[in-house]
């Protein structure tokens, strides 16, 4: 009898278990398509506006490249034409008052600064970013090299 | 046959149309020529306009495969027309001036368009490329000489509420355009070249013409 009552508590136990890590979708990853079955379509979620106050945002480390802080929508940036530079770059500044691009962008592979954006920085998205006006959907734990230091620092003590 | 004889013939020919149009008509009444000019008059002048106006649609345009794949194509995702109220631009407001003397003058012009449709001077990709900067330039010259007033025919400057625009747009709109009912010393297409199609290698363009006056020793 005992024999029999252990072999059902472990078949039961197994099963539970089974269901907990396997059988059920919460505990599923959802990927982009949430939980909406694969024959049906999803609802897009709203289209976030891009932030447009011109407002510099601060850097979260020294290499950071800036983010754009304004909006860029069909900003033409291709072999003909870099519409960016149309007020960022260095002949265009003291009309638009915009900051110039920083000289390292005027350096090619050999160091050399020359007069104008260098071919291997021409396409400034690559790097530089506008920003989305959302709540960012994990909290984000960064902290700068200065930081990190200070709390190596405090803990030695 | 003598040059003499030749210009009399000419001369004779002329002057039967010339007797028929000074001669009173024979069976004609007054009144069927006045009402019956009136009438056909309407007729042509109205047949004239609705053939013009036709010839200003955008179906008109995008019927030839070189509006249609290139140009048109490229407007499609701009803001002139894809937006949030619906409200949009078709080629002719912005391509053809809108009062009835410089549209005539523009459709005249645009009969070498029709001269590039039939000889083919844009029908592949690559010719269309090739030509875009002199065919751009054409329009950004128009629009200098006119104060961007195909431009303005919508965007009225008098509506335009700097306070609810960008800090970046006022900053920028404000001295080019002209506050306190003084004028500007900019027009629109002076800043808004290509928002409704792709530019052109504009910079090289510029270089080139450049580089060409300096070996012309000017």
């Amino acid at each position: 009898m005992k024999k029999i009552f252990a072999l059902l508590f472990t078949c039961t136990a197994l099963s539970a278990a089974a269901q907990v890590t396997d059988g059920h979708p919460d505990n599923h990853p959802k990927g982009l398509r949430g939980t909406t079955p694969l024959d049906k379509e999803p609802v897009s979620p709203l289209m976030p506006k891009m932030v447009n106050d011109d407002i510099r945002k601060g850097r979260a480390f020294a290499m950071q490249p800036p983010v754009i802080p304004h909006q860029i929508e069909n900003y033409q940036v291709d072999k003909n034409f870099n519409k960016c530079m149309t007020c960022h770059g260095r002949d265009r500044v003291p009309d638009s008052q915009a900051p110039m691009v920083s000289v390292t962008h005027f350096m090619d592979r050999d160091n050399n600064f020359r007069s104008e954006i260098s071919p291997r920085r021409y396409f400034c998205t690559q790097c530089h970013i506008p920003q989305m006006d959302v709540k960012a959907p994990v909290e984000n734990t960064f902290i700068d090299a200065e930081k990190a230091a200070a709390i190596k620092k405090s803990a030695k003590k | 046959m003598s040059a003499l004889s030749r210009f009399a013939r000419t001369k004779n020919f002329f002057r039967k149309y010339w007797l028929t149009l000074s001669t009173p008509s024979k069976f004609f009444s007054l009144g069927f020529l006045t009402i019956g000019g009136f009438v056909a008059g309407i007729l042509f002048w109205g047949g004239f306009n609705t053939a013009l106006e036709l010839t200003n649609t955008e179906t008109f345009c995008t019927g030839c495969h070189e509006m249609r794949d290139n140009v048109f194509a490229e407007l499609q995702p701009t803001i002139h027309y894809t937006n949030r109220s619906g409200v949009r631009a078709t080629c002719p407001d912005c391509h053809v001036p809108h009062n009835w003397t410089s549209k005539i003058a523009r459709k005249m012009q645009a009969s070498k368009e029709v001269w590039g449709t039939i000889f083919g001077t844009i029908n592949t990709r690559e010719k269309f490329v090739d030509k875009r900067l002199e065919l751009a330039q054409h329009e950004w010259t128009r629009l200098k000489t006119n104060n961007s007033l195909e431009c303005r025919n919508c965007h009225n400057l008098d509506s335009m509420d700097f306070t609810r625009q960008s800090k970046r747009a006022v900053d920028m709109h404000s001295p080019s355009l002209g506050k306190d009912g003084k004028a500007g010393e900019k027009t629109c297409i002076d800043c808004h070249k290509g928002i409704a199609h792709r530019l052109p290698d504009i910079k090289s363009a510029e270089i080139k013409a450049a580089t060409a006056d300096v070996e012309a020793g000017k």
